[in-house]
């Protein structure tokens, strides 16, 4: 619409607000003076000094981000890609047959209605604390959205070009690898884009009900030793990785759908 | 020479759950190389007719042979071109991708499938919009990729289901005289639904009228006009005035002109039409 300019402008725009925040924040803080409100300054260079002031052999990682942030981080990846392979076969699946859903919506309704983090102490006693724990709350968790809009979407396939591929002989495979999956893309992501957020929720609150590492147990960690930026260094770091699980799943949407939203931009 | 059977439909009926007759004892026989135009009011069933005929939809009664053999499923060599093709272009599949994807079970070699698509894609006069999306071309040109669609296949019977429909009045025109002008290169045979008149006897060799629901064939009628057809000097001749007046007519279920009264009948239909097949043939071949 706007060209790069106004795009560039407005990019300007949230910059300006989001330095103006934390700006009334520092002001804010530092006028209070109170311990459990550090000003941002104070728990940027503890951020600093806690994660990225390591060796750059270890790309500036310090040993408490290695031992801390990376197993939070590969616990949310192995969880979500648990979610993703079970949701998206399962999602389809479901979708594209009439009796499976049939039988299988109430139930699926069921249990995603039952937030995930009070099976927590259930996986504790399946898995014992620990990694294992932890990867099965955030999959449980977080195969929801992307089952159910995986499903939705496998189910709305639009019967003209269904259709379509039948007049044309399209044989099973081709049906499902070049028009169902394409097709079911739009609502997968946008479970998917659901699961990234809960993914972190569910990250935290599992290392904080039993862990021996990972961010949730570092904030446990920060709150017990009463080091109030500690843990606000802590809940910065979690909102940045959220915002960056945000932006890569865009950069990914871009990509693999570009074609959804020209084809919504231009129909008539 | 009248011509070897395309397709013949036996007694074709058809119902949409009880009482909603769709069809109701529809018998047709199209020569190969024809082009039949079938009107009807909305609600006649002539998609209906269509379905049956590409084995999309199981008649419930009748039968549908193509080429001697009764269709059951979808048959080999036959292609449709669907009225809504902003919804059967796949939007996430180039042009090119599009024209493509039905050639994988019949071409193993994706150069060769390429190749076949590129030169569909000319044949509708697209060639440097291979590369674009659906979503990024005109409506009319959108239909033109679907027609690239359905020939790219080397189709001997092509439906297609008011395949312009949904174009403005100059774009349908260009698309009738591409029909036309695909149809006296290739030869294939034709059956095209339309609600618009005026095209049906245009496009047709021979215009099949249906009742309005259920569908039979209320009549059957030689299309006698000199080709190549021309959207304006065909459109002003006597012989073009009165067929689309009796269409019309036909369609509208109102009392018969001075025309030819009796002229429902399919068989002397189908004698008048190899007249002028004949006469169509000559004419081509003395033009070559």
């Amino acid at each position: 619409m706007n060209g790069a300019r106004g795009r560039w402008g407005r990019a300007l725009g949230r910059c300006a607000v989001i330095a103006a925040a934390v700006a009334l924040w520092e002001v804010w803080a530092r006028q209070r003076g109170s311990s459990f409100f550090p000003p941002p300054s104070a728990i940027a260079a503890r951020m600093y000094g806690q994660w990225f002031s390591g060796p750059a052999a270890h790309l500036f990682l310090t040993h408490d981000a290695i031992g801390n942030v990376l197993p939070s981080l590969g616990r949310i990846a192995a969880g979500l890609a648990i979610a993703v392979v079970v949701g998206g076969v399962a999602g389809v699946a479901i979708g594209r047959s009439v009796a499976l859903s049939g039988y299988l919506d109430p139930l699926l309704q069921f249990a995603r209605a039952l937030p995930a983090v009070t099976l927590v102490p259930v996986f504790i006693a399946l898995f014992r604390i620990g990694t294992e724990m932890e990867v099965a709350t955030i999959a449980f968790g977080t195969v929801w959205p992307i089952l159910l809009n995986t499903i939705d979407g496998a189910r709305s396939v639009d019967p003209v070009q269904m259709e379509t591929a039948r007049a044309f002989r399209l044989p099973g495979r081709q049906r499902l690898t070049k028009l169902i999956i394409p097709a079911t893309m739009p609502r997968f992501f946008a479970g998917l884009r659901l699961s990234l957020s809960l993914a972190l929720v569910l990250m935290v609150f599992a290392e904080l009900a039993g862990s021996s590492n990972g961010l949730g147990y570092e904030m446990n960690d920060a709150e017990s030793s009463f080091d109030m930026t500690w843990v606000w260094a802590t809940i910065v770091l979690l909102a940045l990785l959220g915002n960056v699980f945000n932006l890569l799943e865009l950069a990914v949407e871009r990509r693999m759908l570009g074609w959804y939203r020209g084809a919504r931009g231009r129909t008539p | 020479m009248t011509g070897t059977t395309m397709l013949e439909i036996t007694d074709l009926s058809h119902a949409f759950g009880p009482g909603h007759l769709a069809l109701d004892g529809i018998t047709l026989t199209v020569t190969e190389g024809e082009l039949v135009s079938i009107v009807g009011p909305s609600g006649c069933g002539k998609s209906t007719l269509l379905r049956c005929v590409a084995g999309l939809i199981r008649p419930a009664g009748g039968r549908v042979v193509l080429r001697g053999a009764p269709v059951v499923t979808v048959p080999d060599r036959l292609a449709v071109v669907f009225q809504d093709y902003s919804r059967s272009l796949f939007p996430w599949l180039t042009a090119e991708d599009n024209v493509a994807l039905p050639l994988r079970r019949t071409q193993p070699g994706r150069a060769q499938r390429r190749a076949t698509a590129l030169e569909a894609l000319a044949t509708v006069g697209l060639t440097d919009t291979a590369q674009k999306y659906p979503w990024q071309l005109s409506g009319g040109m959108q239909q033109r990729v679907a027609i690239a669609r359905a020939l790219a296949c080397d189709p001997v019977l092509l439906l297609m289901d008011e395949p312009f429909g949904s174009v403005d009045a100059q774009t349908r025109e260009d698309l009738e005289d591409l029909i036309l002008a695909v149809r006296r290169d290739t030869l294939m045979t034709i059956l095209m639904v339309t609600h618009d008149i005026d095209e049906s006897v245009y496009v047709g060799d021979r215009v099949v009228v249906l009742t309005p629901g259920p569908g039979r064939v209320r009549a059957d009628l030689p299309v006698d006009l000199p080709a190549p057809r021309d959207q304006i000097t065909t459109k002003e001749l006597p012989g073009f005035v009165h067929l689309r007046t009796e269409v019309s007519r036909l369609v509208r279920n109102q009392p018969g002109g001075p025309g030819r009264p009796g002229d429902s009948g399919g068989g002397g239909g189908a004698a008048y039409w190899g007249r002028e097949r004949n006469r169509s043939r000559a004419a081509r071949a003395s033009q070559e």
